[in-house]
């Protein structure tokens, strides 16, 4: 294999990836819905996976996380590197992969007996002694990074499910960075919310790209191409093709990717 | 072809005949369910009412024969008998339940449900035995321990399915939001589906106690009952249905009344229990 300018460039890419994946498989009870997937993610990016539905994006993004070691019959091979550890190896935590690599899901899931302040703190308090006014801290700082402080500022002890779905969304969001992870998954977490909520989302990504990374499954083409730096276009399973997200929408390499892109299918 | 939508003609009479038919039968089932049940409540309100004073629930039984007195060991009794029915029926079963509907992929969980709906079907005065053989034959005496577990045993299956049933209603998003955030699957158990599943494990242990409070078989031959105070557990205890019985089948019109009046007070508590629950969970709901 020669490397070429654009292998140089991408060898440079993996040594700062915060997340790398590598030859992953994922298959439920025999059924592979994800085939051979490498690429690299960079810190404080914002990496979009595209692609029609049932695609193997969202499967793909819950290997990333370990989110597959709950569903029954589901199996990743591969490796899933995070900064050079992989979390599939058998003395990692997967409980300690999740502290650092939070998701948020497609639909608003705040928990449903708490308040807006004990949902946020909820990460914390659970797993351990943590001192009051700390807590009050983080929900004031997660709140605010997740552009919801002054909404919900003064009903803060009230019950979460009593908020918006897009308000509900953006605590969820609130809640993942409570613990501080150093990346967030998210599944298409505006595609049960209005246009007015998607927008504040997306407007929300580009500021949190400055405390995480993230990775985030889109249905919807044009976030992909709004919100994201880099961008990654599955089809039946298989990484197609990726790259810079103004590459990939205005100078698309494979046929199937244009395809996909202007609209033909998916 | 005319197509008529009128309702004279003879399909739509005959449509109309059956809607009333099977309306009426389904009200005529309901109303059977009804009738006896109030002619019970009638019964019972006409032939206790007259002996429920305050001496009822503060004296202890009258001597055979002689005016007054009351059943006060009884309710305190049953109280105490409950408590620890609950104590022991709510353990294992929300334990139990807990582990059928968090852990479905283990190998025992098919075996444990089945048995433990099996173990619906099982007569109380069985768990009576049972409590009989294991507390009552060491111990060498009739023992409040013993009726309370026997109660016990009877709920756990109760509480199991109830458990069971509202924590599968519990969606699997709330479950991997709190797994998403790094927590220990324990914790997302205990402090996230739990709570969400508490107000319908409530009602359904509330039932379960409803269930064993009017029990007398099981305790026959476990808490026996007794005509005087005793706070000890290790030593025979009152109940309510057992002076029910025991009043019942004595050949004294006074204890007749006392025995009405025992099962009025019974079912008003079961009544009470019930309504209460449904009241504070009604209003938790909203």
């Amino acid at each position: 294999m020669t490397l070429g300018a654009e292998g140089a460039a991408e060898v440079e890419r993996r040594a700062r990836a915060i997340l790398e994946l590598d030859g992953v498989n994922v298959s439920y009870g025999g059924t592979r819905a994800v085939r051979d997937v490498s690429m690299a993610v960079e810190p404080n990016t914002v990496t979009a996976l595209i692609g029609a539905s049932g695609c193997g994006k969202t499967t793909l993004l819950r290997s990333l996380n370990r989110m597959h070691d709950l569903t029954k019959g589901a199996r990743v091979e591969g490796r899933v590197l995070f900064e050079g550890q992989d979390i599939y190896d058998r003395t990692i935590d997967p409980v300690a992969v999740r502290r650092v690599i939070g998701m948020v899901f497609q639909k608003p899931n705040p928990f449903p007996t708490m308040s807006v302040y004990d949902n946020v703190v909820a990460g914390l308090k659970l797993a351990g002694r943590v001192k009051r006014s700390e807590l009050d801290e983080v929900v004031e700082r997660s709140l605010t990074q997740a552009a919801l402080w002054d909404e919900v500022e003064d009903r803060l002890h009230t019950p979460a499910t009593g908020l918006s779905g897009g308000q509900q969304q953006r605590l969820c969001i609130a809640r993942s960075l409570a613990v501080d992870p150093a990346v967030l998954l998210m599944d298409e977490p505006t595609s049960a919310l209005d246009p007015q909520a998607t927008a504040r989302i997306e407007e929300l990504l580009a500021e949190l790209k400055r405390y995480v990374t993230i990775v985030i499954v889109t249905h919807n083409m044009q976030q992909a191409g709004r919100v994201s730096d880099w961008t990654a276009f599955m089809h039946l399973g298989e990484l197609v093709e990726q790259g810079p997200t103004d590459q990939i929408f205005t100078r698309p390499q494979q046929p199937l990717t244009e395809r996909y892109i202007s609209g033909h299918f998916g | 072809m005319v197509r008529t939508l009128s309702r004279r003609g003879g399909a739509s009479r005959r449509r109309r005949t059956a809607n009333a038919a099977a309306t009426a039968m389904v009200v005529l089932a309901a109303l059977a369910v009804l009738t006896p049940l109030v002619l019970v409540l009638v019964y019972l309100v006409g032939q206790g009412i007259g002996a429920i004073d305050l001496a009822f629930f503060t004296q202890l039984p009258a001597p055979a024969g002689e005016a007054g007195g009351g059943v006060a060991q009884a309710v305190v009794g049953t109280l105490e008998l409950l408590a620890l029915a609950a104590v022991i029926g709510l353990v294992i079963g929300i334990g139990t339940g807990v582990f059928v509907a968090e852990y479905p992929d283990h190998p025992l969980v098919p075996t444990v449900r089945l048995l433990s709906d099996a173990l619906i079907g099982i007569p109380a005065i069985v768990m009576g035995l049972v409590a009989y053989a294991l507390l009552v034959v060491p111990l060498r005496h009739f023992n409040g321990l013993s009726g309370g577990v026997s109660l016990g045993l009877i709920m756990i299956p109760y509480v199991v399915r109830a458990t069971d049933e509202v924590m599968r209603l519990v969606p699997g998003v709330v479950r991997e939001a709190g797994f998403a955030l790094g927590l220990p699957r324990w914790r997302v158990i205990l402090q996230i589906v739990l709570p969400s599943a508490a107000s319908g494990i409530v009602t359904g242990a509330m039932l379960a106690m409803a269930r064993v409070a009017g029990e007398a078989a099981p305790l026959l031959f476990t808490a026996f009952g007794n005509q005087y105070w005793n706070f000890d557990p290790l030593k025979p205890v009152a109940a309510l249905p057992l002076v029910i019985y025991t009043y019942s089948i004595s050949p004294y019109d006074s204890w007749h009344r006392i025995a009405s009046a025992a099962s009025l007070v019974l079912v008003a508590f079961v009544f009470a229990t019930t309504l209460l629950t449904r009241f504070v969970f009604a209003r938790r709901a909203r």
